[in-house]
């Protein structure tokens, strides 16, 4: 099947049937795997044993900005090239970024608490990333506010490439300002700070979260094909019986 | 594994992670379950596709 042929809602959906599977027992594996190395993982010298929180905070922190950008992306796809899927893509995407977004600022608070001694504080990485869970928040909104899917993709599009310039905000918060919030120390110039014993088990993690996320958006995007195919036929059977 | 005096934290955002995740997984499978049946309801009504409207019959030979 050539990429293109993929643009056709029916045959994205039946390719997303053939491919779920594989997904799925990917994401299986790399969350087995990734666990396993999180049991294994020492304690940090510091911080002792809650640095295993570290291996589901940070996967959930990077794929909070990483589903932004792949909405921003198919909000180019709704507003330049009006691609057929994009504005699926988007509204798929949203209520799993919202929902990685929240296990970033939960997680983030429970690591917070016994390691700062407290569990919130309005510095600039925090806050930004609360930013992005309202704009998340909004955008779920904003489609269901919306009954025509082309008119709220397009409104979506626009507020979506807005929002998008939080995403720096968020990555540099931490070297533009004083926060309580320790700097990067895995996609930093100069390679990552922290032991390999370490770095292995979260790269292992944060793949298999972003497994989980591809895995998810897929079977939600040919759910929304299905949506919009119930609502089309309901529409046409109205139009029978005027 | 002893996680120390923090153990309720880590034990705490381990169990808040999977819920979530859970909850994703029982969504989109409910909401496919939920939009499949609704087709199925509609064409059971005669309510299809014009794309499916204009397919051939299909003439099964006699046994």
């Amino acid at each position: 099947m050539a990429l293109i042929d993929l643009a056709n809602p029916t045959r994205f959906a039946a390719f997303v049937e053939r491919v779920l599977p594989w997904l799925i027992a990917a994401t299986v594996t790399a969350f087995a795997v990734g666990l396993w190395g999180t049991y294994l993982a020492p304690d940090d010298y510091q911080q002792g044993a809650t640095v295993k929180i570290m291996f589901i905070h940070v996967p959930n922190a990077w794929l909070s900005m990483f589903v932004w950008g792949v909405m921003s992306a198919a909000a180019l796809g709704t507003l330049v090239w009006r691609h057929p899927l994009a504005d699926v893509a988007a509204k798929c995407a949203a209520p799993l970024g919202a929902a990685f977004t929240f296990l970033a600022l939960v997680t983030g608070s429970l690591w917070g608490r016994p390691m700062w001694g407290t569990y919130w504080v309005w510095d600039a990485r925090l806050t930004s990333v609360l930013v992005l869970f309202i704009m998340y928040l909004a955008l779920i909104a904003l489609w269901r506010t919306v009954d025509d899917p082309t008119r709220a993709g397009r409104a979506a599009a626009v507020l979506t490439l807005v929002g998008a310039i939080n995403l720096p905000i968020i990555k540099f918060s931490v070297d533009w300002w004083n926060t309580l919030h320790q700097p990067a120390s895995v996609f930093r110039i100069g390679g990552p700070t922290i032991d390999l014993s370490m770095l292995m088990p979260l790269a292992v993690m944060a793949i298999a979260f972003t497994l989980l996320f591809i895995a998810i958006h897929l079977a939600a995007m040919r759910n929304e094909i299905l949506r919009r195919r119930v609502r089309s036929l309901m529409l046409t059977q109205a139009e029978r019986a005027a | 594994m002893d996680l120390g005096p923090h153990a309720g934290f880590i034990v705490g955002a381990y169990i808040i992670a999977t819920a979530v995740v859970a909850g994703l997984i029982v969504w989109v499978t409910a909401d496919y379950a939920a939009q499949k049946r609704a087709l199925t309801e509609l064409e059971r009504r005669g309510i299809t596709r014009r794309s499916a409207e204009s397919r051939p019959l299909q003439i099964k030979e006699p046994a």
